[in-house]
């Protein structure tokens, strides 16, 4: 029995509080990071954004939430009911998955495994899946030409951001995570990385949907694309899963060549802040970022993006996975 | 091999479709994401204007042309007191003329800043729509201000305008003219030199010299073909030929040529704004012929010839000598034209519109043809339609 205890269920108990530890503030983060977007893209066109509910519209995120789960999930006559509902669970739950890995301060992992950016990288092209199979089941051409976009889409940035990974990999010599991390405690991957990590940035905008790259869901020429359809809590999973995708891969960006929580300088003051503030604050650049580049920029066209993808971005990243890999040949400074 | 047939892909697009500028209804026949053909449909939007007209007074006819292009209401104003006072052989006091202009020249401006920040958001600009909405929101208040209403003014009159300008306003406009300039420098700051703005517009939707003429195309989108054909040049109409200001002309006839007409054409309403007030004349704004217009309240107190004229106006109206007159204005879109039959009556005959949004819709399907989706939602919004004018 005690066996039973100390070998089962205890450590269900640790991993489920872990989880719950984890996603609590994640969805908190993803509801206020709606209400940071209406609020920063209104100062930038001169308007307020929502502050009618709550101190300062702060509760807004909130009534919104509350507003969808009540709405009615209207599934179109000619639409495939079970896939056509689980597209958006999928989507919502691999946003969610993927952060399993990410250590958001020292020691502070779910997973610690061994091949962390391979399992990020997984789940991360797995997410077209919830979006494909939204457009399919629709049955709106407007869905579908989403869907088919967005599946051309993620699968042309999904190998840029491949290559940039092995950049790093080679840089730090492991696939943990931490171990990623910890190899930048001398200097941050943005320095000898600079020009993959605005290659990594403007990759991931694309990966997750966002301004100038949202594609799939334009609304000036298929209305809502993939989503058209959708109303209720199967938007509001859609939507969610959009904005934890945009919080996950700012953590990525975060981990991979920010230095993750490492704090800006190894002296106090700086050593006084936890790691957990520090990645935080990281995200938060990012995610402020991503929020600009919404308000400032027009949208791509289908080819392209396309062109950008594969012309642009993939050579040039197969091109500084060569020169990484000549650089910590040739200088002696490859990792142990 | 076994035989299969390729049936084109076809999308309804519109008529509720969000940039389908009002109510368009096109129907696409796409291979893949190229468009094969776009076949627009109009109607949605007709309320028989043209006919309700026949049946309305010429004062009561005049209202029904703010509600044509919605988003420039005087301009068309000016294209029916025209026609009329034509007819009727009025002519219009310098000052009435003058703010004639300077009232056009703020509707082109209302109409440019909508046509370009609602273009700019067809091809994913959001701001730029916000920031021109705080400017048309100056601008329609000058338009409460002198008419009572923030778009469907009913200033323009047949024999000038309904009333002078209220105090101050003459000043406040010039303000605006002052600082405007700053809006269109920030508007092209997010746009002009925008990579991605003008990957998505250069060579879009091009339109040749020759195709231009050919499809009836006039105003801005003319001159983005190449054309320096501008009506308040070429048959100047209530003293534009006082007025210095020049034709901006485009070279290529594509959707970013549409784009930079329409912004230097802004600058140079501007010019004509700041000459108008300042040379602004004074005297009455409208002929003084009782038989015309009505006269002033307190005229009518004391003069039984006063009283019976204004008796006659409003029930009866303006009896307008027969003949048929064409009145074309430069309005902000293009040529809007007003072909008005009388036969001395004081109703109309004929009023028949000319639309300058129905030409260039027509071309929408040879510009799209061979373009991708997304360039169909920019030439649509380069083509500056509005579906008031077009569906009369």
């Amino acid at each position: 029995m005690a066996e039973l205890w100390t070998g089962y269920i205890w450590p269900t108990i640790i991993i489920i509080a872990q989880i719950v530890a984890l996603v609590v503030p994640l969805l908190l983060a993803v509801a206020y990071l709606t209400y940071a977007e209406r609020r920063v893209i209104g100062g930038i066109q001169l308007r307020i954004g929502p502050h009618r509910v709550g101190p300062f519209g702060l509760l807004q995120p909130i009534a919104d939430g509350l507003k969808l789960f009540f709405n009615e999930i209207v599934v179109p006559a000619g639409a495939s009911p079970v896939v056509y509902l689980l597209a958006p669970m999928l989507t919502f739950l691999l946003s969610l998955v993927a952060w399993a890995v990410i250590p958001v301060a020292d020691g502070w992992v779910i997973a610690d495994i061994n091949v962390g950016i391979l399992y990020l990288f997984a789940i991360s092209s797995l997410g077209v899946y919830g979006i494909i199979m939204a457009g399919w089941a629709s049955n709106s051409r407007y869905a579908f030409l989403g869907g088919l976009r967005s599946a051309a889409q993620m699968v042309s940035y999904e190998v840029a951001i491949g290559f940039v990974m092995i950049s790093v990999l080679m840089s730090a010599g492991t696939l943990n995570l931490t171990g990623v991390v910890e190899a930048q405690r001398d200097v941050w991957y943005i320095i000898p990385h600079l020009p993959m990590f605005v290659l990594f940035f403007i990759s991931v905008l694309a990966e997750t949907n966002r301004h100038p790259f949202d594609l799939p869901e334009a609304e000036a020429e298929l209305v809502a694309g993939y989503n058209v359809e959708y109303s209720g809590m199967a938007f509001a999973l859609f939507f969610l899963g959009e904005y934890a995708n945009m919080i996950l891969m700012s953590g990525m960006v975060t981990t991979l060549f920010l230095g993750g929580w490492l704090p800006l300088f190894a002296f106090p003051p700086f050593t006084w802040i936890p790691g957990v503030i520090w990645f935080a604050l990281k995200v938060a650049v990012c995610l402020f970022i991503f929020i600009l580049t919404r308000a400032a920029l027009p949208r791509y066209r289908y080819d392209q993006l396309m062109r950008l993808g594969w012309k642009v971005f993939l050579p040039l990243s197969l091109a500084w996975v060569v020169i990484t890999a000549g650089a910590l040949h040739v200088f002696g400074w490859l990792p142990q | 091999m076994a035989e299969s047939r390729i049936q084109n892909y076809s999308v309804n697009f519109g008529p509720q479709h969000p940039a389908a500028h009002g109510v368009l209804r096109l129907v696409l026949e796409m291979d893949g994401e190229v468009v094969d053909r776009a076949d627009p449909h109009v109607g949605l939007l007709h309320r028989g204007t043209e006919k309700l007209i026949e049946h309305k007074t010429y004062l009561q006819a005049l209202p029904y042309f703010d509600r044509l292009d919605y988003v420039a209401p005087m301009n068309q104003e000016h294209a029916f007191a025209l026609a009329a006072e034509r007819l009727l052989g009025a002519e219009v006091p310098p000052r009435g003329k003058a703010l004639r202009v300077l009232w056009c020249e703020i509707g082109r401006l209302l109409n440019h800043i909508l046509n370009l920040t609602t273009f700019a958001l067809d091809v994913g600009a959001m701001t730029p729509m916000l920031w021109g909405f705080e400017e048309r929101e100056k601008m329609m208040s000058f338009y409460e201000r002198v008419s009572g209403a923030r778009m469907h003014a009913n200033y323009f009159r047949v024999g000038g305008v309904a009333r002078d300008m209220p105090d101050g306003l003459a000043e406040d406009i010039e303000r605006f003219v002052e600082e405007f300039p700053k809006f269109i420098d920030d508007l092209e700051g997010l746009l002009t030199d925008n990579r991605i703005f003008k990957q998505r517009t250069v060579d879009i939707g091009v339109v040749s010299p020759e195709e231009a003429l050919d499809w009836g195309f006039s105003g801005s989108n003319l001159r983005a073909s190449g054309w320096a054909w501008d009506l308040r040049r070429a048959q100047p109409y209530d003293g534009y030929e006082q007025y210095d200001f020049d034709i901006p002309v485009g070279r290529n006839g594509d959707c970013y040529d549409r784009y930079l007409v329409r912004i230097h054409e802004m600058r140079q309403s501007l010019r004509i704004m700041k000459q108008v007030l300042q040379n602004l004349p004074s005297g009455p704004v409208r002929v003084e012929d009782n038989k015309v217009t009505p006269p002033p309240r307190a005229e009518m107190k004391t003069s039984m010839e006063a009283l019976i004229h204004h008796f006659k106006l409003f029930t009866e109206g303006v009896h307008v000598p027969a003949g048929e007159v064409y009145a074309p204005v430069e309005a902000p879109k293009g040529e809007f034209g007003v072909y008005l039959v009388s036969d001395g009556s004081n109703r109309p005959y004929r009023c028949k519109i000319r639309a300058p949004g129905f030409a260039h819709l027509q071309a929408l399907d040879f510009m799209s043809q061979g373009h991708m989706l997304a360039d169909v939602v920019a030439n649509i919004g380069s083509l500056d339609i509005v579906f008031g004018e077009i569906d009369r």
